[in-house]
């Protein structure tokens, strides 16, 4: 066996390929700006959380923010719904706008309705499967019975639970297994109709099977809703995000279409998260 | 993460060591037609076995690290690189061989006209080769593109060598057989300098993370 007559490079010397990043992909060109963030910073009592996030939600495609955890992307995800207001001693300076109207401005509830978010772990409500579901559609209208059981039905449907939960609606939704719950829980979101819909890490409680079921019904909620999903799985926002976003240190690293950051990322901080070298 | 950049690491070593076997082919062979060297042509023939085996290594653990490793980024494009490199590696050592045959055939006549045209093509087809392969190596994408810059002088010498060996043949029949191997040899070398122009793309892809094969990188602009 003849001996390798060239010397190796260490991958360390890789240099950063592309021009300089935006954070605007190019392909976007076509799609409209559901919500766009304007130099948001956000504060937990002294500590900056976010710094200066600018960027822009696509309408009906699937965003992902990916990031080592406390990069600042859930924080993020919850400044879309001002979800974080509930929490105490917290303050954010900037804009968000949801169709061109900064959602400060919007009654909170009306902006929670219209940006939906479902959460990490499955929480479902101690009740029945149906009034799960039912439950934001008797607070937020007034349908008469068969109204409200067809709107049911539909969100089940949407959120393709309906066929295995069609014959136990009045059964506790407690009875479902984890992925069902979730499934539940986003069919619980989609009943008031939001335009947006927040994911925190969706599946990071489910096994390969029901993380398969959320991402397939993810594909298929985007024809009628924008969605935006942080997750910790990087294959996951590969198989199913339009665009993704990388955060560290809460400032938004890189944002462009999802092929460009796993396959050829213009930032260094990108590229090392993306093949494992951070850290 | 540190066991899976080990693993490209000896993806790479294999890759360099199948390099290595066919830049040294490449030699033998053309060695053995400038020289009418056998026992160059015949270590070209020993070599083949063990770069169709190489090869196949190569193919398997490039597929393996895709199955198990699902890289992104900049070791994904090693791997995808590495794996049409490898192929391009091992069309270049069976154009050696080919060439090696022609060389035995070549041996058995006396040479019609000294050889001044092909040295000169084998040069500089083995210079792409090893500009591609030391480009693959250091990720330098000036070298790999002025290996595509090259490729339209083989083409050009190879079609001047064609007139001329056309004309021998037309002078006397007798000197059809050689001037037809010698043909293929041209045409072997040809072929050889295609495949560096290849793994040049390949590095450009694996450094810039752009097509420019088949002038793609002019029509995204």
């Amino acid at each position: 066996m003849q001996a390798p007559s060239r010397q190796l490079d260490p991958m360390s010397t890789l240099p950063n390929i592309g021009a300089s990043s935006g954070t605007e992909p190019k392909t976007a060109a076509d799609a409209a700006a559901k919500l766009s963030a304007d130099n948001l910073n956000f504060f937990y009592g002294n500590f900056q959380a976010l710094h200066g996030i600018s960027m822009k939600v696509y309408d009906k495609r699937v965003t992902a923010f990916i990031g080592p955890s406390g990069c600042g992307k859930s924080t993020f995800l919850r400044t879309l719904n001002r979800m974080n207001e509930t929490v105490r001693h917290s303050r954010v300076e900037g804009e968000i706008r949801l169709d061109g109207e900064n959602i400060f401005r919007i009654d909170v509830n009306d902006v929670r309705r219209r940006v939906g978010m479902v959460f990490q772990r499955s929480n479902p409500f101690p009740k029945s499967i149906y009034d799960n579901v039912a439950y934001g559609l008797r607070i937020n209208s007034s349908l008469s019975r068969s109204q409200l059981r067809e709107a049911v039905e539909q969100s089940l449907r949407r959120a393709a639970l309906w066929d295995e939960v069609k014959d136990k609606l009045h059964q506790s939704a407690y009875g479902l297994s984890g992925g069902q719950q979730q499934r539940l829980c986003i069919a619980r979101a989609l009943a008031v109709n939001p335009e947006v819909l927040l994911l925190d890490e969706p599946c990071s409680a489910l096994d390969p099977i029901a993380t398969a079921k959320i991402e397939d019904l993810i594909f298929q909620l985007k024809d009628s809703c924008t969605i935006v999903i942080v997750t910790h799985n990087m294959q996951q926002a590969a198989r199913v995000a339009d665009f993704t976003g990388f955060f560290l240190m809460g400032r938004l690293i890189e944002f462009d279409n999802t092929t460009v950051i796993f396959k050829t990322p213009n930032r260094k901080e990108t590229e090392d998260y993306v093949t494992g070298r951070f850290g | 993460m540190r066991h899976f950049v080990e693993e490209l690491e000896q993806l790479k070593t294999k890759l360099l060591e199948m390099s290595s076997l066919v830049e040294a082919a490449i030699q033998r062979s053309i060695s053995a037609v400038i020289h009418k060297d056998k026992s160059a042509a015949d270590e070209v023939f020993r070599s083949e076995t063990r770069i169709n085996n190489i090869e196949i290594e190569i193919d398997e653990f490039a597929v393996n690290l895709l199955a198990l490793q699902q890289p992104m980024a900049a070791d994904l494009r090693l791997i995808i690189a590495a794996l049409k490199i490898n192929t391009d590696l091992e069309r270049m050592g069976d154009l050696a061989v080919n060439i090696a045959q022609r060389a035995r055939s070549l041996m058995e006549e006396p040479v019609i006209k000294p050889m001044i045209d092909i040295p000169h093509i084998a040069g500089l087809v083995q210079s792409m080769v090893r500009k591609a392969l030391d480009a693959f190596v250091t990720r330098d994408a000036e070298l790999a593109r002025s290996v595509l810059a090259s490729d339209d002088a083989v083409d050009n010498m190879r079609t001047a060598c064609y007139h001329e060996l056309v004309s021998f043949m037309e002078k006397d029949p007798q000197n059809i057989k050689q001037a037809l191997d010698l043909l293929a040899v041209t045409r072997n070398l040809e072929r050889i300098a295609d495949h560096s122009t290849n793994i040049a793309e390949d590095v450009l892809f694996l450094v810039k993370g752009v097509d420019v094969r088949h002038h793609a990188e002019a029509r995204a602009h």
